[in-house]
């Protein structure tokens, strides 16, 4: 996420001083992604530089606040309309974890599995009382509260279906290692004719690793 | 705690208890464990969700629990009684005051409305047909689904006959709830309905025991169990808690 749309986003509501945007960030997120003020300041300036915010003066305390220039204006309109990207793949410990599991001789894979699968839903039964909790608070919010805890629902909410499509994955990696260890395995010089599962793109070259190394995993 | 204990309970006593249970369907040659030395507790205001892959168990267990089908070692308490001893009609008395069910199939009867299906458990326990009808309403408000009160299985959406499953599950003084994959073909957010309508009653005092193949489903329980080949493998109780719990009283 990148921290400069975000304060570009709220100063579109209403011009502000560094560390109001900052608790106006975190209040709107949950606290999820919590800012830390020198990381507010470097990108105002930042931003200031590059001609999308300027400062409107300070207050009897010394803060100065920002407001949006026109090209600030033309940037939050087009993030709003862009799609978000996801060119660079996160590197996963869990997914890190789990192709070497199944590559490195002796390692349980199914207990690697379990351990994991009953750690994330320890996670989600978290992140669900919290958010029965935020439900209830919602419903009996008034407009302006409402909206705030409508958008920290909507962060739990996002986090709980990542939590799902883990365990997801998990079910899958350990009924494909299932598959694995029940698959006859063919004499390393297969006639060409039966090497349609082996070059099956699907699989991709793993596969073929992992029918030797998943062997010694425990059923 | 033994378990022919006949001390009045407590609320934090189970209201459904397994006490290594093991079921086999077939014999011989042919023999399938569904189900391998289970022991399991759930007490009053306790939701527990039981995962694990197809065929791990998890019916069988529901069956087991709601005496539907019978240990073939073990045994099952519901309220401190051991059903394996009570006779058919005893049996059948108790599953109709004491137990709700929520299939994996809807099993609505097709000639009967929606709350004709959710009283007809209180009118075969010989209440008025006046006052079955009235508390199958108040059942049907419950899960959200009162103005379909009249309608027939055929003429709803699998959400609302799946919701007015879960009313009949839920009607009377049922303090244990089996639920089976309850919200199968629900989209997230009728799902989520049924979810906390199931919640709500366990905050309540009831019981419940959830099969789900769901993480996101699993997770409104106080506790998730985790099933592989009839054997539970794991649970996200605290390492005390599930120890206690899973220790068969034998
Ligand atoms: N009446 C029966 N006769 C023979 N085998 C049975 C019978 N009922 C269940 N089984 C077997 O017992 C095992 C457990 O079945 P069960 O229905 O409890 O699985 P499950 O965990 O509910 O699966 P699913 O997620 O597919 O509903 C399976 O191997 C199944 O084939
Ligand atoms: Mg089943």
């Amino acid at each position: 996420m990148s921290v400069k749309q975000g304060l570009l986003a709220l100063l579109a509501t209403e011009p502000m001083y560094g560390a109001q945007l900052r608790s106006e960030f975190e209040a709107r997120t949950g606290g999820t992604w919590p800012l830390n003020v020198g990381q507010v300041y470097t990108t105002l300036a930042r931003l200031e530089r590059d001609g999308l915010v300027e400062a409107i003066g300070e207050d009897a305390e010394g803060r100065i606040s920002y407001r949006l220039t026109r090209a600030g204006q033309a940037e939050v309109a087009r993030w709003w309309v862009s799609p978000v990207t996801r060119e660079t793949t996160p590197r996963d410990e869990l997914v890190i974890k789990l192709a070497l599991a199944v590559t490195v001789e002796g390692v349980d894979v199914h207990r690697v599995v379990q351990t994991q699968r009953t750690a994330t839903l320890r996670h989600l039964q978290d992140l669900t009382r919290l958010k029965q909790r935020a439900t209830t608070h919602h419903e009996a919010a008034e407009d302006g509260d409402g909206q705030v805890d409508l958008a920290w629902l909507l962060v739990l909410e996002n986090l709980i279906y990542a939590g799902e499509a883990e365990v997801r994955w998990l079910d899958h990696v350990e009924a494909r290692l299932v598959r694995e260890a029940n698959r006859p395995r063919r004499p390393a010089s297969a006639t060409p004719g039966t090497t349609a599962t082996t070059t099956d793109p699907a699989m991709g070259a793993i596969a073929g690793d992992q029918s030797t190394t998943t062997k010694g995993a425990p059923r | 705690m033994s378990s022919s204990d006949t001390t009045p309970r407590t609320d934090h006593e189970a209201i459904l208890r397994l006490d290594n249970v093991t079921r086999v369907h077939g014999t011989d040659g042919t023999a399938v464990r569904a189900l391998a030395g289970v022991s399991l507790a759930v007490r009053a205001g306790e939701l527990v969700a039981v995962m694990g892959p197809s065929g791990s168990g998890k019916s069988t267990l529901l069956n087991l629990a709601g005496g539907l089908d019978a240990a073939t070692s073990g045994q099952v308490l519901i309220e401190g009684q051991s059903i394996g001893t009570l006779k058919g009609d005893a049996l059948a008395r108790l599953r109709r005051r004491r137990v709700g069910f929520v299939f994996q199939d809807f099993n609505l009867i097709p000639s009967l409305t929606a709350v004709e299906n959710v009283a007809l458990p209180l009118e075969l326990d010989g209440q008025r047909v006046s006052r079955a009808r009235r508390r199958a309403v108040d059942a049907l408000t419950m899960v959200g689904v009162q103005e379909l009160a009249d309608r027939y299985p055929d003429k709803m959406s699998g959400g609302q006959q799946q919701r007015v499953a879960i009313a009949r599950a839920l009607v009377g003084d049922r303090r244990l709830v089996l639920a089976d994959e309850p919200t199968g073909a629900l989209d997230s957010h009728t799902g989520e309905g049924v979810l906390r309508v199931l919640r709500e009653r366990c905050d309540a005092g009831a019981a419940g025991l959830l099969v789900t193949h769901e993480a996101r489903h699993a997770a409104w329980a106080d506790r998730v169990v985790f099933l592989r080949d009839g054997v539970v493998v794991d649970s996200t109780g605290s390492a005390e808690t599930a120890e206690a719990l899973l220790e068969p009283t034998a």
